[in-house]
Parts: C-alpha cells; sequence; structure tokens
C-alpha cells in the first residue's frame, strides 16, 4: 500500500492563505485567552486545594455545596459553597478545588471532616476507598512551580535554537523557532478555548510538543538541505523547498498519523488525570505537523526572497 | 562478515542483558496476592529492588513538602536546624512502618517526605508535622494567681469608657454585654474560678468556650502582657472538659522555665492505666522512662513541691496537671484524653525526639490506592490498544518489512521496561503515558528508513543497495531528530516535579532504545534475510 508518493502539492505557493490561517488561530486562542483572563491555571501554578472523592451513593452538586457554606477554619467560619465542586468522570466522583486561602489550618482536612459528618451513609465502608486523591499546593510553592515552568520553556527554546543553528545555517534556525513560537500559541489558544486547566503535566505535554515539532521539523529541513544540494542547477529556492516537502510528505503523514493515533486513545482510555496532557499532545502533534510544512518552510523562502532582493539591490547599485 | 558477527554478538548481548533485568519485573507482577503474602518477606524485599518500581501516583501514597520555620532560631541553631529535623523525622517515620519511605532535604530550608502506599495519610501528617516539644511546669496557684487576676481587672477597667463617654474601639468586644455588676472585674468576669474549701486559695481556673477568644485578646494585649511576672506565663489546656452540659478549657499559670523537658525522656511506651484513679484507669495513656539525669532532677522538683500541680505541656498546651503526691523519680505516666492510636503516636514522637523548629506543609499530594490501581489500569488499556494499532497500520502498510518494524517495536519496549527497572527508576502515570507515546514515535525512524527504501527501489537500485542507501541516509535524519526530543526530555528532568521526572526519563530511554532497535537491529535482520534467502523483490 502506498500514498501520497509522487506527489507535487504547491505548498510554497499557497503559503500566503496558510499565513493567514495561522494569524487567524493565533488571534482566536489571544482573544479567548484574554475573555478568559490568562490561561486557566490549576493549582500547580496559583496554589489552592484540590479533593477527588468518591461517593458509593452518588452526592449531588448542590448537596455538597450546601455542606460546604459554613466551614470552621480555626477560629473563623467560611463559606466554602462557591469553590469549583463538579462530577469528575462519573456521577459518585466529586472534584472539589478551592482557592488559596491565607490560614495555617488544613483547610482540606477540615472539607474532609465536614463531608464525612454531612453525609456519613454515603461513604464507602472501607474509607481509605473515599480519598482518591488530595493536593495542597501553598501560595509560595505555587510561585515557584511557575517559574520553574517559565524557565523550562525558555531553556527548551534557547537549546533548539543553539542545535539548529549549529547542524543547519542560521535561517533554519530561526525559521524552526518561528514555527515552534506558533505552535506553542496556537496549542494555549486552543487549550484557552475549552478552557482546559493548565497544570504541570499539561506544561510537560507542551515542552514535549515543542521537541516533537522540531523533530518533524527536522526532518523536512533535511530534505531541503538534501536537495538544495541535488538541485543545484534549479534557481528558484520556493520550487527546490516544494520539492522537499512533497518527498518527505508521505512519511511525515504516517508519523503523524501513528502519533495522533497513540496520543488519541491515551485522550479517549487513559482516564481523568492524564486528559489534560493527552489533550495537550493532541493539538500539538497536528499543530507541530501543520506548522513543519505551512509555517517553518515558507518562512525559509520568505528569507530567501528576502536575500536576493537584496543582493539584486546591492548589485544594482554598483 | 566478521562486521555482521560483531554485530550479532552486541544484539544478543543486549537481549541476554534485557531479559536479565526484566526477568525480576515479570516475576514480581505475575504473583497473585496470596503468593506475595505467602513469600518470605526478605525475598520479596529483594524481588522489589530489582524491579520496576511504581511511583505515588499509581501505588497510592503521599507526598509531602516540609518547610523549617527558621524564624525563631539563633543562627547558631538555624544552620543544622533542617538536618536535626531530617533525622528526627526519619525516625518517626521509621517507626511509622512504611516500606521504602524517602525523606530527604530540599534546598535550604525545605524537606520532602515521600510515603509510598501509605494507608492512613491523616495520621501520617500528624505524627510528622508535631514539633512534639515536652515541658513539664510547675503551675502557680494561690496568692499569686489572685494578685494578678486582681491587677489585671484593675487595668482594663481603667480603660473601660464612661457611660457618657464615647467608648474606645479596643475594648468594645469586652465590654459589650457585660452587666454593670461585673464591669468592674472586666476580666475575671469571664472566667470560672475554683477554690478549695478548706483553704480557700484558688486552685483552678476553667473558661467557657465561647469566652476563649476574648480571653484571648485579654492576654495578648500589649499592657496586660507587661503585667504578667517575667517568670509566668499562661497556658491553655489542649483538649475541652465538660462540666454541666458546656465545655470549658481550663486555664494554668505556670512557671515559664519547664523542670524537666523532652530531651530527659528516655522512653515512651503506649499502655493501658491500671489502678483506682478514674483518670488512669483502663485509660489509654503513655509511660515514660527519665534519663539517670532526668531521674535525679525529677525526684529533686517532685521532692520539693509535693501538694503543687506539675502541668505537662505539650507543644505549648497542657496535656494535663496531676497534683505531685510522692517524689518521683525514673518512671512515671502521661494521662489525658487519648485514644489509643494517639497513645502510641504520642509514644512514637517523644521517643523520636522533639522537632528544633516547627515545621510547616507547604505542599501536599496524597493519591488514594483505588486511583492508582484506577490509573493503572487505564494506561495498561491505552497502551495495549495504542500498540495494536501501530502493529496492525505498519504490518498492512509495509507488509514484509512493517513486521520487522513490529518486532523491533516490541523489543523496544522490553528493552525500555528493563532499563527502568534496571536502574531503579520509578514508573509514573505521566511515565506511563510516555510508554504509549514512544510507541508512536519509535516507528518513525523505520518510517524514514522504509521511505527512503522505497525511494531507492522506485530508482532501480537492487534490493541489497536500496536497503544499504536506506539506511545510509535516513540515519543523519533520525539522529537529528530524535536529538532534539532529548533536549526536551533533559529539561523536563531537570525543570520538572516528580511525575514529570518519570516522564522525562522514559521518553529518554524509549528513544534512545527506539534507535538502537530501529535502525541496528532491524538492519540486521534485513541482512539475514536478504543473505540466506537470496531475496530479490523486498516486500515493503
Amino acid at each position: 500500500m502506498k500514498f501520497l508518493t509522487n506527489t507535487d502539492f504547491d505548498f510554497i505557493g499557497r503559503r500566503k492563505t496558510a499565513f493567514l490561517i495561522s494569524i487567524g488561530l493565533i488571534i482566536i486562542g489571544l482573544v479567548s485567552l484574554a475573555v478568559h483572563k490568562g490561561p486557566n491555571f490549576s493549582i500547580d501554578f496559583v496554589g489552592g486545594i484540590l479533593l477527588e472523592l468518591h461517593f458509593e451513593l452518588a452526592v449531588p452538586t448542590e448537596e455538597i455545596r450546601a455542606a460546604l457554606r459554613e466551614v470552621k477554619l480555626g477560629d473563623r467560619v467560611v463559606d466554602l459553597s462557591r469553590s469549583e465542586i463538579q462530577e469528575f468522570g462519573s456521577a459518585n466522583d466529586i472534584l472539589i478545588r478551592v482557592e488559596r486561602m491565607s490560614t495555617e489550618v488544613a483547610v482540606a482536612d477540615v472539607i474532609k471532616e465536614r463531608l464525612k459528618s454531612a453525609f456519613p451513609n454515603r461513604i464507602p465502608k472501607d474509607e481509605r476507598q473515599w480519598l482518591r486523591r488530595q493536593e495542597s499546593v501553598g501560595p509560595k510553592i505555587g510561585g515557584e512551580l511557575k517559574q520553574s515552568a517559565i524557565y523550562a520553556i525558555l531553556v527548551a527554546l534557547l537549546g533548539m535554537l543553539i542545535y539548529i543553528g549549529w547542524r543547519f545555517k542560521f535561517r533554519f534556525a530561526v525559521a524552526a523557532i518561528v514555527a515552534l513560537f506558533h505552535d506553542v500559541l496556537i496549542t494555549l489558544g486552543v487549550l484557552s478555548l475549552l478552557n482546559q486547566e493548565i497544570s504541570l503535566a499539561v506544561v510537560a505535554a507542551l515542552l514535549t510538543i515543542v521537541g516533537y515539532s522540531l523533530n518533524d521539523t527536522i526532518v523536512v529541513f533535511d530534505r531541503i538541505r538534501e536537495n538544495l544540494r541535488a538541485l543545484r542547477k534549479e534557481r528558484n529556492y520556493g520550487v527546490i523547498v516544494n520539492r522537499s516537502i512533497n518527498d518527505s510528505l508521505s512519511r511525515t503523514v504516517i508519523t503523524s498519523l501513528t502519533s495522533f493515533i497513540v496520543v488519541l486513545v491515551l485522550f479517549l482510555r487513559g482516564g481523568e488525570v492524564i486528559h489534560g496532557f493527552a489533550l495537550t499532545l493532541m493539538i500539538g502533534v497536528l499543530v507541530g505537523t501543520y506548522s513543519s510544512i505551512f509555517v517553518a518552510s515558507p518562512v525559509l523562502v520568505e528569507w530567501q526572497k528576502r536575500a536576493e532582493a537584496k543582493r539584486l539591490a546591492r548589485g544594482r547599485r554598483i | 562478515m566478521r562486521g555482521i558477527r560483531w554485530r550479532t554478538v552486541i544484539i544478543l548481548f543486549f537481549l541476554a542483558l534485557a531479559g536479565w533485568y526484566i526477568y525480576p519485573t515479570i516475576k514480581l507482577f505475575s504473583l497473585s496476592t496470596q503468593e506475595r503474602r505467602a513469600m518470605d518477606p526478605a525475598k520479596l524485599a529483594e524481588l522489589e529492588s530489582r524491579s520496576l518500581r511504581l511511583g505515588l501516583d499509581l501505588m497510592g501514597g503521599m507526598h509531602l513538602v516540609l518547610e523549617v520555620d527558621k524564624s525563631k532560631l539563633t543562627p547558631e541553631e538555624a544552620k543544622d536546624a533542617v538536618d536535626r529535623a531530617l533525622e528526627i523525622i526519619r525516625n518517626r517515620v521509621d517507626q511509622f512502618g512504611v516500606a521504602e519511605p524517602v525523606i530527604q532535604k530540599q534546598g535550604r530550608s525545605r524537606i520532602i517526605v515521600q510515603l509510598p502506599g501509605l494507608q492512613d495519610p491523616e495520621r501520617a501528617k500528624a505524627l510528622i508535622g508535631r514539633t512534639a516539644q515536652l515541658e513539664f511546669k510547675l503551675v502557680k496557684e494561690g496568692e499569686e494567681v489572685d494578685a494578678l487576676l486582681n491587677e489585671i481587672d484593675v487595668a482594663l477597667a481603667r480603660r473601660m469608657p464612661r457611660a457618657k463617654e464615647q467608648a474606645p474601639e479596643d475594648l468594645d468586644w469586652l465590654f459589650a454585654g457585660v452587666p454593670p455588676l461585673f464591669q468592674h472585674r472586666p476580666f475575671t468576669s469571664l472566667l470560672r474560678i475554683y477554690e478549695d474549701p478548706r483553704t480557700g486559695k484558688l486552685v483552678s481556673i476553667r473558661v467557657a468556650e465561647e469566652n476563649r477568644p476574648k480571653v484571648d485578646r485579654v492576654l495578648s494585649d500589649p499592657e496586660i502582657r507587661a503585667l504578667i511576672p517575667p517568670d509566668a506565663e499562661f497556658l491553655w489546656a489542649s483538649e475541652t472538659e465538660v462540666y454541666q452540659g458546656k465545655r470549658y478549657y481550663s486555664l494554668y499559670l505556670v512557671r515559664k522555665t519547664p523542670e524537666l523537658t523532652g530531651a530527659h525522656i528516655a522512653d515512651a511506651r503506649p499502655e493501658i492505666g491500671s489502678g483506682y484513679d478514674p483518670e488512669i484507669a483502663n485509660k489509654p495513656i503513655v509511660a515514660f522512662t527519665t534519663t539517670d539525669e532526668g531521674a535525679r532532677i525529677f525526684s529533686l522538683v517532685t521532692g520539693a513541691n509535693i501538694g503543687r500541680r506539675l502541668a505537662i505541656v505539650l507543644d505549648n498546651k497542657v496535656c494535663s496537671a496531676p497534683v505531685i503526691r510522692t517524689k518521683l523519680s525514673k518512671n512515671s505516666i502521661i494521662t489525658g484524653n487519648f485514644t489509643m492510636e494517639e497513645a502510641r503516636d504520642l509514644a512514637i514522637v517523644l521517643r523520636a525526639g522533639a522537632l528544633p523548629a516547627p515545621i510547616k506543609i507547604v505542599e501536599e499530594r496524597t493519591v488514594g490506592p483505588s486511583l492508582g490501581r484506577d490509573s493503572i489500569e487505564k494506561g495498561k488499556v491505552a497502551a495495549v490498544i495504542g500498540f495494536i494499532a501501530v502493529v496492525v497500520f505498519m504490518a498492512v502498510y509495509y507488509r514484509f518489512s512493517g513486521l520487522i518494524a513490529d518486532l523491533a517495536l516490541v523489543l523496544n519496549l522490553v528493552f525500555l521496561v528493563a532499563a527502568l527497572a534496571g536502574f531503579g527508576a520509578t514508573l509514573t502515570l505521566p511515565g506511563l503515558a510516555g510508554i504509549v507515546l514512544i510507541v508512536g514515535l519509535a516507528v518513525d525512524a523505520n518510517v524514514l528508513i522504509f521511505e527512503r527504501i522505497r525511494e531507492e527501489l522506485r530508482t532501480g537500485k537492487t534490493v541489497r543497495l536500496a536497503i544499504d542507501n536506506g539506511y545510509s541516509r535516513a540515519f543523519r535524519t533520525i539522529l537529528d531528530a530524535n536529538l532534539t526530543t532529548l533536549i526536551t526530555a533533559l529539561v523536563l528532568y531537570k525543570f520538572g516535579t516528580g511525575p514529570i521526572k518519570g516522564f522525562a526519563v522514559t521518553l529518554s530511554i524509549g528513544i534512545l532504545a527506539s534507535m538502537f532497535t530501529a535502525i541496528v537491529m532491524t538492519k540486521a535482520i534485513f541482512d539475514f534475510v536478504i543473505t540466506r534467502w537470496r531475496v530479490t523483490r523486498l516486500s515493503i
């Protein structure tokens, strides 16, 4: 079985359209981010408490809200009923997320006590089955994790830039970095549109996408480099790049397909905990492939056109 | 030919190595629960140490980040406070009985504690977080206390608003709702004072639960604090008592300097009290033994203060304040309203020692065992489905060559798990996702190679030449591409936390293994097939 061999699509010729699509997607993403007032950070980054509880008999979220209306924290009584409370996976599993409070008291433990006394006969007999997951992140740690994440992304991008600059010419590095920024922006935008919570795992997935997208881009660049040497007679840079993309098209599509299949399976069957992780990877695989063909390569062509125009202008002046 | 023989040797060597490292894991995971319980614990521990380790998010357990509060320590003390705290926590955790706990220092004032397979997170947190400072302080009674209470009353009454003038805001809460009769005794009106009926001396002070915040505020007022003599302090009881249907806290005026501290305790045991005293009999108590020095001090103090009360203070709250009836020396007991578990935990904490400074839990992540099991199940299913999908696709699209690539994929995963087990690495949930991802990425190398081979065949080259060319031309591309993913994995490892680190490790090893299996091994198979069976047309 073969497909996509001996294709001759004019990717470079359609680059203006691709450019518009990319800009459009980025703008939609930025608008969504603005509307949502920034990314939807999980407690990993803003601090707070997360509780995932499994009830033997489902408790409607409204009742839980009511039970949390008056919670005694130390010597204060607070109203936690407006926290994020939702079903998580099934009606019996409840996820509660509380913003961080400036108190020494272990809020999560207090909430558990409160719910235990409010719904004593809806808790599994073996209490260990009740608590699925509990996370408390203090404000300082949240801030530190945020910083770590930002550093990580910057270091990764820098590492990539250096690596490509070393293996290929400088313009390739620039084209690749543009594609990477494009990928990260669009992925963040789509995540924001879907109101996906940005947790540590999601950031890890973002970094993985950076690596993956570059992986893809390099395969195309490698081909371009090879064809530049082989098709020396061809004066039109764009034609060489086009040929290169077409040559590597079947590999690009197949690899993206296999990667997408596995990530799709993770997304559908992997469970709630890595849901965000899998979603981010899915978006990233699609966008990463798109950017290798429709962003990185056109940038190269544009660069070349500008360089040639400059050379021509300089030539004429003499 | 010689080159090929070397290659075969190396491949077989790695296969044998992988088999050696993966065997314990396979054995461990194929044990049923009964077999596990029947096994000799030492052997089981050894098997577990050589197998793949599961992270907290797959096994269930608790991850804590503690911060040592050095604010009240001298610079001298602060220097090794964290190390001392670490030792003490390790001691406590050891006695708690968790298999393979991880207790490490992080940065300058943080400690990481990981307790895999923990069943009772609340108890563990309480055990770890307690400062556990034990002190024995003499309780002041009688006239001294009376006089102080009087002084406080007078000082407050002076600040009381006169009926016609504006009430000073700072004492509004105190005087609001106080009947005029008590307005010249604003403080003592909040207390219930008990006197010894025979001597008329003040014996104890109790405060109703609802008045406690007010009393606290009075006692923390700077003017009032100045009235308390420098050698004394007020301490609350740790629990309420019920009298006539209402809850009360006892309040004690004690001598600030402790007579005896936790450092003087050599051993502590939880026990059930015996004898006739209703506070002790048949109730859980903690029996302790002092050191020799402690015994000397203890007998001196108790000998000189018979009839007075000695407050047993734990973390600045009074556990109990029994009356000293006889001279005590080496052995004594601590009573309080303990459950057996509380007595056990208190004994652990006394044995391990008090923390040099209070610690705060700044991050906690607990995964219950049910979620851990669920995650493993889901991960396994995803891995299997993904694997089958890719295997089928490769076989269909590249036919026989696709099957070779599939074999490489299987070996890739074997190498990956063997390496993880061999390095003692931990498999986390993102790590499991990483394995699934590797399934998709590993075939990429083969896709690159096969596409090249197809191209070469199209230009009319012989099978052997096409294969050789395909491999050599694709190799550089594969190297470049995989290197970038490795750089990302490195960054993730350096900046990531536990589960993310697990992902980075899995990704790195997976990619390295994939390069070996996809390139070296498949080439070996191709070469073998071509030479043995003189193939002229390649099924690709």
